[in-house]
């Protein structure tokens, strides 16, 4: 069994409409030394077996499903392998 | 001519092309369903506006691989004439069948209004009774309409004159204030590269009867028909 993290982010090009609203929201809390936020997605998947092509497994869900190439960057963690 | 308008699961504008297509068209009309892997027999295919797959993960990102979508694929590449609408324009964007990606509307807030489009290109299977720089009224009704491209598709579909609508305002004008959800160059919609996908995010089968509070939407569904008469 191993488990992947996978955090999906906007590309810096982006306005992320809802990074600067919650950024807003912080500041209203009186946390005024915030440079930026953004927002994006986190997700955890568990996988069974081990093949040996986890990484490039991963990868490709990334691209094909995951995350929108045109506007968004990926990164994952293999965070649990081969119990 | 044979139109076809698939359902996805979440589809909600389907049933409205359909009656388009076929009471004001005039055109025989077919739903396809999702699971379908067979398209032949089809002129024309709309994919509808809706939530797909409850615009779970990204707007379009599922529905892009239904089992239908790579029979769709097929029938675009053998230049069969493909308009999304809507949803429909964000999975075609997800499918890479059109260029760029639609983004939350800059507001955050889901809009549904008349707005004013202007015709950039007239010379298209999808606008050609149209005329250029006309000013069309058709309702938009999204949450996700921005539409993004890098720099260089930028230019590429600019320089190839692949935008056929921007957002502008009752006079023609393509003004900041105009755009409502934040997209690049005010635009509204797009065709691919050889000219036989169309993808847009106002609703042209919500306008096609007077009772509707405008008629311009025909002007897009007819102008398929003309050019699949000609």
């Amino acid at each position: 069994m191993a488990k992947v993290n996978v955090y999906v982010t906007l590309k810096p090009a982006l306005l992320d409409a809802q990074g600067k609203v919650v950024q807003g929201a912080l500041e209203n809390l009186g946390f005024d030394s915030i440079e930026s936020v953004r927002m994006g997605k986190f997700i955890e998947i568990e996988v069974n077996g081990g093949n040996g092509t986890l990484e490039q497994d991963v990868d490709e869900m990334c691209r094909k499903l995951l995350a929108n190439p045109n506007i968004e960057n990926y990164r994952y963690e293999i965070v649990k392998d081969g119990e | 001519m044979k139109f076809g308008v698939v359902i996805f699961p979440g589809s909600n504008c389907d049933q409205d092309a359909f009656c388009a297509v076929r009471d004001v068209l005039g055109q025989p009309v077919e739903y396809i369903w999702h699971q379908s892997t067979d398209v032949s027999g089809f002129d024309c295919i709309v994919l509808p506006g809706g939530f797909s797959y409850g615009d779970y993960l990204r707007t379009g990102a599922v529905a892009r691989f239904s089992p239908v979508m790579n029979a769709v694929q097929d029938f675009a590449d053998n230049g069969g004439r493909l308009i999304g609408i809507c949803n429909g324009f964000q999975i075609l964007c997800e499918a890479h069948l059109l260029p760029g990606a639609l983004i939350d509307n800059n507001g955050l807030r889901f809009i549904c209004k008349h707005v004013n489009l202007r015709v950039e290109n007239n010379n298209t299977d999808f606008t050609n009774l149209c005329s250029e720089g006309q000013v069309l009224s058709i309702p938009i009704a999204h949450h996700g309409g921005n539409y993004y491209a890098d720099a260089d598709t930028l230019k590429k579909i600019e320089d190839n004159n692949q935008v056929i609508l921007r957002y502008c305002d009752s006079a023609g004008k393509v003004t900041p204030e105009a755009n409502p959800n934040g997209s690049l160059n005010n635009i509204a919609g797009i065709i691919n590269d050889r000219g036989n996908v169309a993808g847009m995010m106002p609703h042209p089968e919500r306008a096609v009867e007077s009772i509707l509070g405008s008629e311009d939407g025909t002007l897009i569904l007819q102008s398929i028909v003309e050019r699949l008469m000609a």
